[in-house]
């Protein structure tokens, strides 16, 4: 059982032995090339960190000092004076919170629709809901944007909702995951008189946990970042999010190169905590999504 | 003779039930899903054919949005941008994800650490980076010019500041964000190649580049499908980072499709003239993404 539940593993394999000389030239050169690879993939965060650790003189120097001197934690304490940090991170956790839910919430419940109860129809509305994958938003944001007003659900946090709570990818992915838990094991709970509901909230959800920490982490991240939603729909300074704050408090602070940094840091920071805690399931996610291709 | 018709009855309730089941099911989210995206798609038909604005109506104009379109010099630099962009973002991300994804699937100690780091920058927000590369790309300062000159080059690009070099700063870092997630696919792909195939070309005598061409880019077709469809769509809908890092400008040198519809929509309030675009980007999406189907279809029956 356990085995057949396990998601798609990204186990790498191991190559067959070959003469010890040639692998230990070939793997110190493998290791040579993704050493200058993560550095140069991880310069950039580098940077932002010692900056945001800088005087405001200091951060363009010449030649580069690679090492704040002296470090001036002053920064993060400044800029939740000079900017709206509290009120912008507030509402960022709010959406954030509230899209995850929803999506985990109607995404699987759908999903188990489409994977694990035959009607007709089913595939056809599957493709409809895999169509609008590849339909660039930006392409509908007008008309969306027309209708949302229509609704009065501009310039409200429900905008942000509304917009990311209800993706086809969510639905995506828990069906993929859906799809490789048997049906035996739910004609099993049919058998013993289990509505379908039931099987859903008592046995499809607890199997697929893995899948769900999947769906809520890549939501959260995708809200958490997301710019171009609050740009288009978050008018009034009182339910700004952190990304459309931090980049009105640059174009207001252009010259204050330090305390952007740190402005630029402390929206990274909790990502980067979530991503370094849940890590595997970031890359199985992606992982099982990307493969149906 | 007489349970034919009971059976036939009982698969009918049967059919009915399961789509009353499977229809509650999918209702909380297909509800919000038909009217927030289905919905909107379909007035984006509609309309694009009149010429609302801010001061009237939806007005059925038929296609004089799209006449206008043909003579319009901002479109026409949007769209040439979109492709500039397209044609080598496309191109270097392959490469560079492909080439992280072949490094990282060996036997080696740290593959975990740096796939994990591969991939951060794509889940990192646009802003925040947008900030750090302008100021890493800064003209007299920077620390990427600092660099350049410490290596020879007397005059180096301008980058966000220059008309020729904003294009080519965007596409850097459009690369360097998006090349992890990618990677994290084509590592996918790779665990579904068999590893026989592997030991039957080395007993054959193949080296490691013919193993490559052979085995490998054969075997990874089907992930290289999706990565590109997924590329040719993510590159001609590129914004946000426009956006935020150069703002289509210095000049109009960085401005895209999607940024043209935001401008005409959102700053001129012409919504049907916005939508018109909208459309033509909708349709180069499609018609690519067909396109590229069928391609992928023909190659894997030969």
């Amino acid at each position: 059982m356990t085995i057949l539940l396990q998601p798609p593993s990204l186990e790498i394999p191991i190559e067959p032995a070959r003469p010890p000389q040639r692998g230990r030239t070939k793997r110190l050169l493998g290791y040579a090339v993704l050493i200058v690879a993560a550095a140069a993939i991880l310069l950039p965060f580098y940077w932002m960190l010692i900056s945001s650790l800088k005087a405001n003189n200091d951060v363009y120097t010449i030649p580069v000092k690679w090492l704040p001197n002296p470090v001036v934690w002053k920064n993060y304490v400044d800029i939740w004076h000079k900017a709206d940090m509290t009120t912008w991170l507030k509402n960022t956790l709010i959406l954030s919170f509230a899209v995850t839910f929803l999506q985990v919430l109607t995404g699987s419940f759908a999903a188990y629709g489409f994977a694990k109860v035959r009607f007709p129809g089913r595939r056809v509305l599957f493709l409809a809901y895999l169509g609008t994958i590849a339909v660039p938003w930006q392409s509908y944001m007008i008309p969306q944007f027309i209708l949302f007003s229509k609704l009065h659900l501009s310039d409200t946090l429900w905008s942000i909702v509304a917009l990311q709570a209800f993706g086809a990818f969510g639905v995506f992915l828990m069906k993929q995951y859906y799809e490789t838990i048997p049906d035996e094991l739910l004609d099993a709970a049919r058998i013993d008189g289990m509505s379908e509901y039931g099987i859903w909230r008592r046995i499809m959800l607890p199997l697929s946990v893995p899948a769900i920490a999947s769906l809520s982490l890549l939501t959260l991240v995708t809200t958490w970042n997301d710019y171009l939603g609050p740009l288009i729909y978050l008018r009034s300074h009182s339910i700004w999010t952190i990304q459309i704050g931090l980049k009105t408090f640059v174009n207001s602070y252009n010259a204050e190169y330090s305390l952007i940094m740190t402005g630029s840091v402390l929206s990274v920071l909790p990502i980067a905590v979530i991503f370094l805690l849940g890590q595997r399931y970031f890359v199985e996610g992606i992982a099982t999504t990307g493969l149906k291709g | 003779m007489t349970s034919m018709p009971m059976v036939r009855r009982g698969r009918a309730r049967l059919v009915l039930r399961n789509t009353a089941v499977g229809w509650s099911f999918l209702l909380p989210n297909f509800a919000g899903f038909a009217a927030l995206t289905l919905v909107p798609v379909a007035l984006l038909f509609y309309y694009a054919f009149t010429s609302w604005n801010v001061f009237g109506g939806a007005e059925w104009t038929g296609l004089d949005n799209f006449r206008q379109l043909s003579h319009d010099h901002s479109f026409r630099t949007a769209l040439t941008n979109t492709v500039y962009y397209t044609v080598f973002h496309i191109p270097l991300t392959l490469v560079a994800a492909l080439g992280l994804a072949l490094l990282l699937n060996r036997k080696l100690r740290g593959v975990a650490f740096f796939r994990t780091v591969a991939f951060f920058p794509y889940i990192t927000s646009i802003v925040a980076l947008a900030q750090v590369w302008n100021m890493l790309f800064s003209p007299s300062y920077g620390p990427i010019n600092q660099f350049l000159r410490a290596i020879g080059i007397a005059h180096p690009p301008g980058w966000t500041t220059s008309a020729d070099w904003s294009m080519p700063a965007v596409i850097v870092v459009g690369t360097w964000r998006e090349a992890g997630y990618y990677m994290l696919l084509f590592l996918a792909g790779l665990q579904t190649i068999p590893t026989q195939l592997y030991e039957a070309a080395r007993v054959d005598g193949a080296n490691a580049w013919q193993r490559l061409l052979a085995v490998t880019l054969p075997g990874l077709r089907p992930t290289t499908f999706f990565v590109v469809v997924m590329l040719t769509i993510g590159s001609f809908k590129v914004f946000d980072l426009i956006l935020v890092m150069t703002n289509g400008g210095p000049g109009q040198s960085t401005l895209v499709v999607s940024q043209y519809i935001y401008q005409k929509g959102f700053v001129e309030n012409q919504f049907g003239y916005a939508s018109a675009i909208s459309i033509v980007l909708f349709a180069i999406c499609f018609v690519v993404t067909v396109v590229q189907f069928l391609i992928n279809r023909r190659g894997s029956e030969s």
